[in-house]
């Protein structure tokens, strides 16, 4: 009686050795580092490691490894956060012009458990220090601004049609086209219905006038509004990146948030100068007729400036803009109809669709030049005295040749693939934001207090445990003990999940964790209690093992179900703090029911199974 | 079990003293509800939208020099505290209106200010922006969880025992709730996010109890066939009383490590669950069976018995 079936323990230890070996990198300290990432122009290589390697070393800094990481970057490694903040000076000195480098840091795991998958715990800002900042993106005003630009491509349309109007407005939501007479106001629907699939009609007549009111269909906002969130995330995303923040998040939150988090960043008040940048497009012409070569070597052509391709590439591009990105109403990934390769197709307001195509009937055969503009405040220091500069970037993004004229809608073909397709248009949106965006939540947490929180959580988890595990000890004696090995296997596995997930670990999952420990033994004790009970009652020891596993399990379920409910309520309702406190008390849960009922079951029968007992220690 | 023999069972009579106990518990809710009506909440940040701003200085400073340089350089609102030590500060600016500089910036400005009185580096050992837009919001969603946590678990209840307990146990979660929420009013204590999640911990955890009784009574029911119902809950309550205070007493013992050492950021939350959990102890005998008692839970309800019902069905009809 009382004895699992071999493959029930093999089970178990399995299950626990997993267990231990996901949640062993947590035990490895972790090197302050460096990441270096190549630029377009300069990826890194293994002549980089050497020469950064020298670089280091001619500063006298020393270094403990510098090896390769996914996705063409180097990680330079030290062992004393002084020595990562010199080598940081001496490589920002060195080689920033070719690389950009990023404070972090790395476990030093042995390579079997890196090659296993296995990570350390991902901990939030409020414990590594960081910056998390909640955009809101004004949604009305992007939808405005849609219908706006609609407003102005009707009169242009409407005029080129040669259908007379009285007045266009935008008014609630809605533009109304006033006309003098029915004919001129259902010539000019036909037209307006033509031009203008996406907008939704409707006739109205005002005291003598005849109206056309035209509005965007709620499906039309919807995507009006995902449309400015996702541009304004790739803005976004562009921007952080230069802030050499080594693992940057930024993620859409409902319908009308975005959430920036900077891991280690230090200076909120530099992210915000960021975020405040402006950027835009410019299509120009490429300046074909003179050398590029003569004008690199300072006789550049009068008329033309000299740019730079994304590979550094120099270009003659002409000084004349013909189309600049505030008059591009949408851009898209597709597929060329007649070839089949990758294209992005782009929309232009009524403005830019004239002059793009005057240009274009004029220039048929010729290259043309997209150019990605950003500028930005940049406070520097001089001589202790913060200052203002405004830095102004400008890359050529592609070039393609005009095959045919073309005006509002067109596509730009010539892209190697699908995703430098998607690239481009994502990058033509990007160009600007879509919509104001306001911040309406900061949280900088210094890495000083996220040290003390590590601290202090580790600290109140670890006596927590200890009381528990002694009183447990104390008071079911063999049971107790067996208890208190189940319940330090259920901590490790909650560190393992959560390392395997890499789901966040804040504070409040601290809290989380420590909850769970004082919860976990509650199984055990409502099992213990039974198997008391049952001894009272007057069964045999191993009976009384035996009906009390069983009677417990069934309050045991009913118990921990509904906190798993209220844990999922509060996954789903919460934010930041809150959802990091459900997640742990949802995986605690979990594994405690695991190691309470199987995990010490296992062990009881271990010890009791099988063989005649006159008494039990509990 | 010579000595397990002699252990007497324990007969504490619970359900004699429910009157008392709801008279108790009336009067405490009517006090909480009272001071949450006319006191109403000392909301933290999340709630309330502003700035909190954690400093370090190399030195002690002195509360009342920082609130004047804050107030000669256009922060006259400024509220400035201790946290933890005489050298680390606490500043909270409420929310400004819009257009006023409500945005972040201030915080940037503040720091720069107090940098140049104290003469060296301060440092921001944190910064906290909420714009009141969204602590409105967390306000809301906070009332929402609470509310669907309780409608969960009411149909969870009801579903695994029967609609009666299932009331009896909602009544108790409620009870508690306001109980502990009516604390942090009472005593102005500062009620922020985590203290929400910890009174939904506590929603989980009473209700934890609360099935370990009823899981009993149903049992007991099946099991014992002489004895009334008030006879059989009390029973219930005295056989699971060990494992009741003992699981109360290991998570106590975890949360007082918690307040005690895990330092000011989770104090409230520690707190919460303090008392939630002394609370909920006491809620699930007094609340929750006393009302499945009240609302006339029987025998018949729990003990499934197939033939019996068809034979009402039968019955009833004309």
């Amino acid at each position: 009686m009382n004895r699992y079936p071999l493959w029930k323990n093999l089970l178990i230890l399995a299950v626990v050795l997993v267990g231990l070996l996901y949640a062993l990198p947590n035990l490895f300290p972790q090197d302050p580092s460096i990441q270096i990432k190549g630029t377009r122009e300069n990826p890194v290589t293994e002549a980089s490691a050497a020469e950064i390697s020298a670089a280091l070393e001619n500063a006298q800094v020393p270094v403990k490894a510098i090896e390769p990481m996914e996705g063409d970057k180097l990680l330079v490694r030290f062992r004393r956060p002084s020595e990562q903040l010199r080598g940081s000076e001496v490589l920002e000195q060195t080689l920033s012009d070719r690389y950009n480098s990023a404070l972090t840091t790395s476990p030093d795991l042995p390579g079997w458990l890196k090659a296993l998958g296995a990570e350390p715990m991902f901990l939030g800002l409020d414990l590594r220090g960081g910056i998390y900042v909640l955009i809101d993106v004004d949604m009305d005003a992007a939808v405005d601004q849609a219908l706006e630009r609609y407003t102005g491509d009707m009169r242009t349309e409407l005029r080129k049609q040669k259908v007379r109007y009285l007045t266009i407005t935008r008014d609630a939501g809605r533009i109304a086209v006033r006309f003098k007479d029915e004919a001129s106001r259902d010539e000019a629907r036909k037209v307006i219905h033509r031009e203008f699939r996406d907008l939704t009609l409707e006739d109205g007549e005002d005291k003598g006038n005849y109206f056309v009111y035209a509005s965007l269909p709620p499906q039309a906002q919807q995507q009006v509004k995902d449309f400015a969130l996702e541009q304004n995330i790739t803005t976004l995303r562009n921007r952080v990146n230069a802030l050499g923040v080594a693992e940057p998040i930024i993620q859409r939150q409902g319908d009308r948030r975005i959430v920036v988090q900077l891991p280690g960043a230090q200076d909120p008040a530099r992210l915000k100068e960021l975020l405040g940048a402006t950027a835009t497009l410019e299509y120009r012409l490429v300046d074909t007729e003179h050398d590029v070569q003569d004008a690199l070597d300072g006789r550049v052509p009068v008329g033309s400036a000299l740019y730079k391709e994304r590979d550094g590439k120099p270009i003659l591009l002409n000084r004349r803009v013909i189309v600049t990105g505030d008059q591009i109403t949408d851009a898209s990934a597709g597929f060329d109809q007649r070839s089949g390769s990758p294209a992005v197709f782009v929309n232009l307001d009524g403005q830019g669709a004239r002059r793009m195509r005057n240009v274009t009937t004029e220039n048929v055969g010729k290259p043309m030049a997209v150019v990605f503009i950003e500028s930005r405040t940049v406070t520097r220091m001089v001589d202790g005295k913060p200052v203002k500069d405004r830095v102004r970037t400008e890359e050529v993004i592609s070039v393609a040749n005009i095959l045919e004229p073309f005006g509002r809608r067109f596509q730009t073909t010539g892209l190697d693939s699908s995703d430098e397709a998607h690239n481009l248009a994502l990058l033509l949106r990007a160009g600007a934001l879509a919509a104001p965006i306001e911040i309406v939540e900061e949280r900088t947490i210094g890495p000083s207090l996220g040290q003390d929180n590590i601290d202090q959580g580790f600290e109140s988890v670890l006596i927590g445990l200890a009381l528990v595990v002694v009183f447990m000890g104390l008071y079911y004696r063999v049971f107790g003990l067996v208890a208190d090995v189940v319940l330090v296997m259920n901590l490790v596995l909650i560190v393992a999940v959560l390392s395997m997930l890499q789901a966040t670990l804040t504070m409040p999952g601290i809290a989380g964790i420590v909850l769970t420990v004082g919860m976990a033994v509650d199984a055990n004790v409502l099992i213990f209690e039974r198997i008391r009970e049952e001894i009272r009652n007057g069964s045999s020891p191993q009976a009384s093992i035996h009906a009390g596993y069983d009677k417990a399990l069934s309050t045991i379920v009913d118990a921990n179900v509904t906190t798993l409910i209220a844990a999922i309520v509060l996954f789903s309702f919460g934010t930041g703090p809150i959802k990091g406190f459900a997640v742990t008390l949802f995986i605690g849960i979990l594994t405690s029911m695991f190691t309470a009922i199987l995990g010490s079951r296992a062990l009881i029968n271990l010890i009791y199974g099988g063989r005649r007992v006159a008494k039990l220690a509990i | 079990m010579a000595k397990a023999q002699t252990r007497k069972e324990l007969n504490i009579d619970f359900m004699g003293k429910r009157y008392i106990a709801a008279i108790a518990s009336g009067v405490a809710l009517i006090i909480c509800l009272l001071s949450m009506l006319f006191r109403g909440f000392e909301f933290g940040l999340d709630f309330t939208g502003g700035t909190v701003i954690e400093l370090g200085y190399q030195n002690p400073v002195e509360i009342a020099d920082v609130t004047g340089t804050l107030a000669d350089n256009g922060f006259p609102d400024a509220i400035v505290q201790y946290f933890g030590s005489r050298t680390d500060i606490l500043i909270r600016l409420p929310p400004r209106p819009e257009g006023e500089g409500s945005s972040s910036q201030l915080s940037d400005r503040l720091v720069r200010i107090l940098g140049q009185s104290a003469g060296h580096d301060v440092q921001v050992r944190r910064v906290e922006f909420v714009g009141p837009q969204v602590g409105e919001q967390l306000r809301e969603q906070g009332g929402l969880a609470v509310l669907f946590a309780l409608i969960g678990i009411l149909i969870y209840v009801a579903f695994r025992f029967e609609w009666r307990f299932a009331v009896g146990a909602v009544a108790a979660l409620v009870h508690d709730v306001i109980f502990t929420v009516g604390m942090f009013s009472i005593f102005q204590i500062e009620f922020d996010l985590t203290v929400l999640a910890a009174v939904l911990a506590v929603i989980g955890y009473s209700l934890n109890d609360t099935i370990v009784i009823f899981d009993r009574i149903r049992e007991n029911f099946r099991k014992i066939r002489k004895g009334t119902v008030l006879e059989i809950s009390n029973r219930s309550i005295n056989q699971t009383l060990s494992r009741t205070i003992i699981t109360s007493g290991t998570t106590l013992m975890v949360l007082l490590a918690l307040y005690f050492l895990g330092g000011e950021a989770i104090a409230g939350f520690s707190l919460a669950l303090i008392i939630g959990i002394v609370v909920g102890t006491y809620s699930t005998i007094y609340i929750a069976t006393a009302i499945a008692v009240w609302l006339g839970i029987s025998k018949a309800d729990l003990v499934p018995s197939p033939v019996a019902k068809e034979g009402q069905v039968v019955d009833d009809r004309p």
